[in-house]
This record gives structure tokens, C-alpha cells and sequence, in this order.
């Protein structure tokens, strides 16, 4: 019988197999930051044990990361303590680290793929749920805990139990002004957050492989939120395209062998998914969440539904509950609830791409009164395309605030925060209670909605600009 | 790790779906560099309110949580482990838990325990009528019996032999060292690496 994408990257990476014990796995990369980190380097220390692969191995800062006056020390002491504890580990155990203020510096899942590391056929691991991110590339990515970063560090492998496949099929194209994010909104809320629960979900169909590699991390990186272990696409020439000539891609002859290998990571046609989900792309439209987990979402055109629809009492009482926390009425039309903060960036929607598309919606119209708007760049690097682009004089002629390079508001480790009872639009990836800061009230969107969102002050799609008053100006190129 | 064989303890019946990590612990405690002291954080926005089951008296010391389905979603924070044993519990059952989590929970000698949602229905309904009553989590047995209600429940045999005898991780993957070298020696040069170019 065939094997799926993730079987074959599995299989490919078995150092040993025996009845009756998990599989051990080797991991080709393993990427650090600040947060999981620390008690794994503790737990090194106490055994007098030693990082086995140096060469697999990259650390960044980014959750604690202040995303203004990044010239001066940290206010917040505990965040310093944490950033000046992962210096220090790397400098005792010689691990590659870019920290605030290096050009390499940013989103642990923007700058891997962004560096070429990330490739087709590899096993990532990472401290960080959202390591999911990286399964756009045919890559068997997914977060791991602070012992099994210890166990990474210490062994280069992991013991690990199966998995089971899914197959979520995207028939169709998606409709103009639909996104990645509404795709994927659009699933979690299909399949629900324990969904995936067990599986490696991997994505296919037409719609999917039009995708560009950006579009793919957003899909892919949203996966842990249907609770699958990891989500994947599998390689073909627009991965090729992407990674040609990144600075860690193979060169020369390890590049004709490498896309070799990565073109025989796909599905075979004989193999079997232990579940399989087909997603129409053509009914697709701007999608939103409206409550406090990512898969309590809907149509941007839909009303806030009504608890009592639920027939599963534990789901109608998670609605009560989420509604009441989110200060919503059952009925109200998704489109009249009002923001206080829109927020692009995070690793599920912080690069170019997302920054252009926001940018694009945005440009010659402004902020509405009362609205803040933040814009992160997921790495420096996304920050320096998007300055070259001239896409922040776009943020800021518009009153947005443009920002230095990290997780930011997607879960306010740092100063970047919603205050209790304000009230989000966020590009980010989790709408949990609190999420943004205590009392903070978020809804999940695109980058194009979070835009048209700054400029109506309520939750808009691009095409809701068009009937409002136009204030857009020529371009001057 | 600490050996998990059996426990008995009270319990705190937690009436929620969908507990994410974020709610276990919140972002903010994840700032420290050690494995101890989140007791505080644990539910830390619930527990503003003096109603929340964990703030009642009667269920202080309470060891074993009987949450609803999908508990442990979101992040990967191992804190999440941390602050649930910080704070005592030895045990969490529940009908569905979110896969990190799970890893991380018997990685710590944190017993995760899937019941079917009947029993966890019956649990709640126990020990919300007599906070008193006892719950015994049995892995020998691989048991769960409180009052009247008694529940096998499947834990693979792997993880259950490294919680009954509280083995390291790592200590066990290191008698692979020669295989790993073996797999080390034969990967391709395409492969990333992460040294300086």
C-alpha cells in the first residue's frame, strides 16, 4: 500500500524501531527561543550534558521582545531576565542565537523559512505550538515541550508515538478577496479544535497548490489550532522557487540532489488517510471568529449565532460562555461589532506578504478615530523588505503605528497589550480568554479585514470600503 | 521524574470544555526560568472569583481534576504541567486532551487519564454531591474507582512502564547512542545545517 507525505518523511527518519516502544526520531532542525528554553538548559547543566548537534540547532528572541525603543534596556525586569537567560545558555553551550537588534532576529517560524533552513522532507522542532508553521514546506514540523527541548538538545532525536493522516481537500479556487486565513478560520471551525486531535493533517487539493509559500505557512501554521500535531503541503515548484538561493538552501550539486528527494514527498495514489475532510473553496468568504476559542468562527457576513442552536449542551454552554466574556449578543451582525485595536503581524500572518496586503488595503485612507493600529513585522528582515517597499510610510500616513520585529500583541508578553474590555481585530492565531492581555476581547481575521477594519472602526472586508466614503488619493510613484 | 503508581485524593470537578493553555497558566507566568513556583498562576483568571470551584473550601487540597473534553488546547507551554502539579494535582481526567499537552503531562509524572464522557459526567456528578469523596486513579490496575463508579482505561504500555518506574527520557534514549551516530553518519549533505556560511 502506498504511503502519505508525512509516513514518508516519518519513515525517513526512524533510528530505531522496535515492538512495543515509540519510534526514536531523528530531528534535522531545532529552533529555540526565549520562553521553553531556560529549564532545558537547566536540566543539560544538572546532567553534564552537552547540545549533541550545534549545526542543527538556532535560537531567537522574540516573545519577550519590546517592539518599541528597542535601543534601550527592557522595562519589564522578569522579560530581561528571560532574554539575558537564553544569551547566556547560547553562550555557554555555543548555540547560534539572534538576538534584538541582529538583522536575523524575529518570529522563531518567519525566520527559519525566511533563512532557508526549513526545507522539504526534514523533521523541525520547536518549543512553540505554531512550529506547525513550517509544514508548508513537506517538512514533519511540530511544538514540543520544555523536557523534549531538553531531550532535542541532549540527543538530536525524539521518542515519538504514531500519528494518524487527514486529508483536508481543497476542491475549487478560492473566490478574489479571499484568503489563506479565511481557508484555514474556515476549517478549524468545519473540524472543530479537537479535530485534529492525533493526526498530521495534510492540505491538497487545486486550491491549495495555488497557494503561494507565504499562504501555505498561514494555513499550515494554524493547524495545532484543529488540534492536529502538524499540518503539511507537499513540495513542488513554487517551494523550489522559494528556496532557491536562501542563504542555508543546498547549493550546487546538493541542490540537484535535494530537489531530486523533495519531488518524491508526495502522497502515493494508493495511499490512505485515516480521515478525510473536502472543502468547497468556492464558498469561501472573509471569515472571522466571534468567540474564545479559533474554532468558534463564521462568515464575516453572518450574525453572532445563538447559543441555543447548539445541539451538543457542552458546545451551547462554550458558546454561553463566550459570548458573555466577549460582551456579544446572539443575533448581532458580525459586521456591526466595533474595535478599539487592530493588530497585523505573529507568525500566522507577519511577512511581506501579509504587510503588502494590509498595506494595499489601507493605503490613502485612514485609521478611524478611537482605533489604534498596530503593525509588527514578523523578523527584521520582513521589516527592512517592507521599509524598501516603502509599506510603512504607507502604515503611518494612514495613522497606523509601525513597529520593530517580534510576537507582540498575539500574546502580549511584552508591553503590547489590549486593556480589559478593549476589543481586538487581530491577524494572529488564538482568540482564547486573555489571550492579548487580561480582559481582552479578540477576533480573528485576515490581514486584508484587520485593514478595512482600522479604516470602518467595525469588522469590514475590503469590499465594504467600496460603498463607504472613499478617501483613497492617487499614488504617487 | 517522580514514579506514578496509584494515587487517592479529593477531586475538583471542572465544568469546561476546551481549557486552553492559555487559561491554565497565562502568558505572563512563562517569564520564569525555573520549574517552580506557577501555583499562583494556575487558572489565574478564574480564581478571581471566589465561586470558582478551585477557591471553594471544601476543595482545598483536592489532588485528581475531572475536567471537561479537549483540555490542555493551545500552546505548548510545559508550564502548564508545572503549575497544575505546583499546585498539587496529581491526576487529570478528562475525556479528550490536546496532544502536547498529553506528551508533556506524562513526561512529568502528571497522570492524564481519557475516560469515556459518561464517567467524567458520573465523576462530576459524585463529587459535586460529596466533595469529600475520594478518587482512586489506579495505573497498576490501570483503573479509575470512586464511590460506585469503577473505569478501566488504556494507557500505552510504553509510557505507563516509564511512569510506574519514573524513568528519564533521555537516560533511555542515550543507550541508542551507537544508532544515532549510525543515522548521523549516512544522512544526505543536502540536509540543513545551521553553522555560519
Amino acid at each position: 500500500m502506498g504511503r502519505t507525505l508525512a509516513e514518508k518523511v516519518w519513515d525517513d527518519h526512524v533510528v530505531t524501531r522496535a515492538e512495543g516502544e515509540p519510534d526514536l526520531l531523528f530531528i534535522d532542525l531545532h529552533l529555540l527561543h526565549e520562553v521553553t528554553s531556560p529549564q532545558a538548559f537547566d536540566g543539560l547543566r544538572k546532567a553534564g550534558r552537552k547540545v549533541r548537534r550545534l549545526d542543527l540547532t538556532i535560537a531567537t528572541e522574540d516573545h519577550n521582545t519590546p517592539t518599541l525603543d528597542i535601543d534601550k534596556p527592557i522595562a519589564d525586569p522578569v522579560s530581561r531576565t528571560q532574554l539575558e537567560t537564553l544569551r547566556r545558555n547560547c553562550a555557554e553551550f555555543g548555540v547560534r542565537l539572534h538576538p534584538l537588534g541582529d538583522v536575523e532576529q524575529g518570529v522563531v517560524h518567519v525566520v527559519g523559512p525566511q533563512l532557508g533552513l526549513t526545507q522539504p522532507g526534514t523533521t523541525v522542532v520547536c518549543g512553540d505550538s505554531h512550529t506547525s508553521t513550517h509544514g508548508a514546506f513537506g517538512a514533519l514540523a511540530f511544538g514540543i515541550g520544555t523536557s523534549q527541548v531538553e531531550h532535542v538538545l541532549a540527543t538530536q532525536t525524539l521518542p515519538l508515538a504514531p500519528f494518524r493522516t487527514m486529508a483536508v481537500t481543497v476542491e475549487g479556487e478560492l473566490p478574489e478577496g479571499v484568503t489563506a486565513k479565511d481557508l484555514i478560520l474556515a476549517v478549524i471551525a468545519r473540524i472543530g479544535t479537537g479535530g485534529g486531535q492525533g493526526h498530521v493533517i495534510e492540505y491538497r487539493g487545486p486550491a491549495v497548490e495555488k497557494l503561494s509559500m507565504e499562504a501555505r505557512m498561514t494555513v499550515c501554521n494554524m493547524s495545532i489550532e484543529a488540534g492536529a500535531r502538524a499540518g503539511m503541503i507537499a513540495p513542488d515548484e513554487t517551494t523550489f522557487a522559494y528556496l532557491k538561493d536562501r542563504p542555508h538552501a543546498p547549493k550546487g550539486e546538493d541542490w540537484d540532489a535535494a530537489v531530486a528527494y523533495w519531488r518524491t514527498l508526495r502522497t502515493d495514489d494508493d495511499a490512505v488517510f485515516d480521515r478525510e475532510v473536502v472543502i468547497d473553496a468556492s464558498e469561501l468568504s472573509p471569515f472571522v471568529t466571534w468567540g474564545t476559542n479559533p474554532g468558534q468562527g463564521a462568515p464575516l457576513s453572518a450574525d453572532v449565532p445563538d447559543p441555543a442552536s447548539y445541539a451538543d449542551p457542552s458546545e451551547r454552554f462554550a458558546a454561553e460562555k463566550a459570548l458573555e466574556y466577549m460582551g456579544l449578543t446572539a443575533g448581532q451582525a458580525l459586521r456591526d461589532i466595533r474595535v478599539d485595536t487592530v493588530f497585523v503581524g505573529s507568525c500566522t500572518n507577519g511577512r511581506i506578504e501579509d504587510l503588502r496586503a494590509a498595506a494595499g488595503v489601507i493605503e490613502g485612507r485612514k485609521v478611524a478615530d478611537g482605533v489604534r493600529m498596530l503593525v509588527v513585522p514578523g523578523s527584521v528582515r520582513v521589516a527592512l523588505q517592507a521599509v524598501d517597499e516603502g509599506l510603512d510610510k504607507v502604515f503611518t500616513a494612514a495613522g497606523a503605528e509601525w513597529r520593530h520585529a517580534g510576537c507582540s500583541m498575539c500574546l502580549g508578553m511584552n508591553p503590547d497589550q489590549l486593556a480589559p474590555g478593549e476589543r481586538s481585530a487581530s491577524t494572529s492565531n488564538r482568540n482564547f480568554e486573555g489571550r492579548q492581555g487580561k480582559g481582552g476581547r479578540t477576533h480573528l481575521v485576515s490581514p486584508q479585514v484587520a485593514a478595512a477594519t482600522a479604516v470602518l472602526g467595525h469588522l469590514a472586508s475590503p469590499a465594504d470600503l467600496a460603498g463607504a466614503t472613499d478617501v483613497r488619493t492617487p499614488v504617487e510613484v | 521524574m517522580e514514579a506514578f503508581t496509584t494515587h487517592t485524593g479529593r477531586a475538583v470537578p471542572l465544568r469546561r470544555s476546551n481549557v486552553d493553555t492559555d487559561q491554565i497558566i497565562p502568558a505572563h507566568w512563562l517569564k520564569k526560568v525555573t520549574r517552580d513556583g506557577f501555583e499562583d498562576g494556575l487558572f489565574e483568571a478564574w480564581r478571581k472569583d471566589p465561586e470558582f470551584v478551585l477557591n471553594r473550601p471544601e476543595r482545598a487540597g483536592a489532588s485528581v481534576l475531572v475536567a471537561g473534553p479537549d483540555f490542555g488546547t493551545g500552546s505548548s507551554r510545559e508550564h502548564a504541567v508545572w503549575a497544575l502539579q505546583n499546585y498539587g494535582f496529581k491526576t487529570v481526567l478528562s475525556s479528550r486532551f490536546a496532544d502536547i499537552f498529553r506528551g508533556n503531562s506524562l513526561k512529568n509524572g502528571l497522570l492524564t487519564v481519557v475516560l469515556p464522557q459518561e464517567t467524567v459526567d458520573a465523576l462530576w456528578e459524585l463529587t459535586e454531591a460529596d466533595p469529600s469523596a475520594e478518587v482512586t486513579v489506579d495505573l497498576v490496575a490501570r483503573e479509575v474507582r470512586a464511590g460506585g463508579i469503577t473505569a478501566g482505561f488504556e494507557l500505552d504500555e510504553n509510557a505507563r512502564w516509564r511512569l510506574l518506574e519514573g524513568l528519564d527520557d533521555i537516560g533511555l534514549t542515550l543507550r541508542h547512542e551507537a544508532d544515532i551516530a549510525a543515522y548521523e553518519a549516512v544522512r544526505p549533505s543536502f540536509k540543513p545545517s545551521t553553522a555560519l556560511i
